[in-house]
């Protein structure tokens, strides 16, 4: 762990691989957000409309528990739960294949210090462009919800519009912002740390791969109540 | 130069080496040989650093590794080039982007000057053309190639080879061999190489250790090993029938007389059928 995040030995090779990272890791992932948060969105929409109808509560609730949903916990906790499977998966194997393939090991025969090159920048690189990922899935997430007032009887636009902004904190988004750093640093570091400690071949690279994801999804929602219990209350 | 002297590694109570002693010269190629199981590739892990021996002394030119700490042998590191068995090639750059990579990493060339090193490399190991491949595009033996590109990038004072001819046919192994050979004494390098290849024992063996169950067994080189009358060694390097006639008639007619022999028949082969 400190090795892995010990200074970096080039700080020129450093910044150009965090930027390969943030480019593969997170711009990478942001058409799954775009497809999920528009579904997951809508979803939501609908199944508030079905749960709160009621004459004693109004029309606009649905856009505001929507929204609300979305900044609590879809927009981070949720999100973070589906990038584990992808982004986590992804670094496991990634490193592990380069163990199994003595990839790592040539990297320390040439004296590079191979859990900072490797590890550090992904860990970085993912925290870093994490918030983008988080405003790009409550923005889609609310598009997915106006859709459904569009293009279905669920709701009206105007109720729906006027509900997306009745009643809003601002802490929420920073809320939901907090929420989803210390996620993203959970599942790239455990990532790594599986891909990392893989020994023997092909099969225990996938069971790491599985083992990061795993561990990862109970480590969010674990520190999900954590950070929740101390953010908002 | 390195000296290796009395060292004793064991795992899990098991002893994988005894007290081994040996010397690997500079300006030579030095193997390492012995069955599966002998304990050169833990011999081998121990002078690079990867495995930690219980006792003994490693001296690279009278640096002692063993009582390095982490920086001193990061240090050492950027002195040594290694050849792994699988190439250890990175999948994700180039020909060009391996063999770069040490540079980038303990130089602070320009990128004209790292690209124009490199090509030098790549070129000294005849792979030109092919800069622009990714490993899993080429051949075992141009990614054996490509390995040894990036191992001599930063002109290593040593140079570690762990089974450079496994998955290779025998024209590609020999062609390995000779490259090594050549670079070893082209930079005065001190080459250490691990193999139970015996084409490459016979053909580049200047320097060559036998471990046999964890001890040194024997020490001499590729003209000695002829003649010698220790029995685990016989047996390893002369285990098949054509390496056992090829020792008999070495022994009865000369090492001259079988080279003499071995280019006859090459040019007989060689000319064309009547």
């Amino acid at each position: 762990m400190a090795r892995a995040f010990a200074l970096p030995q080039k700080w020129g090779v450093f910044g150009r691989r965090c930027i390969d990272e943030i480019w593969r890791l997170g711009v990478g992932s942001i058409p799954l957000v775009i497809v999920i948060s528009l579904f997951i969105g809508a979803v939501i929409t609908i199944q508030m409309q079905l749960n709160i109808s009621s004459p004693l509560v109004p029309a606009y609730s649905v856009g505001l528990a929507t929204r609300d949903i979305v900044l609590l916990e879809f927009s981070n906790s949720i999100l973070c739960l589906i990038l584990a499977g992808k982004v986590g998966s992804n670094i496991a194997s990634e490193i592990g294949t380069m163990r199994v393939t003595e990839q790592i090991d040539a990297l320390e025969i040439m004296g590079v210090n191979s859990a900072n090159y490797l590890a550090l920048p992904k860990v970085l690189g993912f925290v870093v462009f994490m918030p983008v990922l988080v405003c790009i899935c409550i923005a889609f997430s609310v598009v997915g919800g106006y859709f459904v007032a569009v293009f279905t009887d669920v709701i009206s636009v105007s109720r729906y519009t006027y509900g997306l902004q009745a009643l809003f904190q601002e802490w929420y988004v920073w809320y939901g912002l907090i929420k989803s750093l210390v996620f993203a640093f959970i599942i790239s570091s455990t990532a790594c740390y599986y891909g990392y400690h893989v020994r023997g071949g092909a099969l225990e690279v996938g069971k790491s791969s599985t083992g990061a994801v795993v561990t990862s999804s109970i480590l969010i929602l674990l520190f999900d109540v954590i950070l929740t219990k101390l953010l908002l209350q | 130069m390195i000296q290796v002297e009395d060292i004793t590694k064991s795992f899990e109570g098991k002893t994988v080496l005894h007290d081994v002693s040996c010397t690997f010269e500079t300006g030579k190629t030095n193997l390492i040989i012995g069955q599966s199981g002998s304990g050169k590739t833990v011999l081998m892990k121990s002078l690079v650093g990867l495995v930690h021996p219980e006792q003994g002394r490693i001296l690279f030119d009278g640096r002692d590794i063993m009582a390095m700490d982490t920086a001193q042998m990061r240090r050492l590191h950027t002195e040594i080039g290694m050849l792994f068995q699988g190439s250890a090639l990175f999948d994700s750059e180039t020909v060009l982007g391996n063999v770069s990579f040490p540079l980038m990493m303990f130089t602070n060339k320009s990128r004209a000057e790292i690209r124009e090193r490199a090509m030098f490399c790549i070129e000294r190991v005849n792979l030109r053309g092919a800069e622009d491949k990714y490993p899993a595009e080429i051949s075992g033996g141009m990614q054996k190639r490509a390995a040894i590109a990036r191992a001599i990038a930063l002109n290593p004072k040593y140079l570690f080879c762990d089974e450079p001819n496994s998955g290779l046919d025998p024209r590609t192994s020999i062609l390995i061999d000779e490259l090594l050979s050549d670079i070893t004494h082209e930079y005065n390098m001190t080459t250490v190489i691990n193999t139970h290849d015996m084409n490459s024992v016979l053909g580049i063996g200047e320097n060559i250790i036998f471990i046999n169950k964890g001890y040194r067994e024997w020490v001499g080189d590729k003209d000695k090993i002829w003649a010698t009358t220790n029995r685990a060694l016989n047996d390893f390097v002369f285990a098949t029938d054509l390496f056992q006639e090829v020792k008999e008639y070495v022994v009865t007619h000369g090492h001259k007389a079988y080279g003499a022999a071995r280019r006859a028949h090459g040019e007989e082969a060689a000319r064309p059928n009547d």
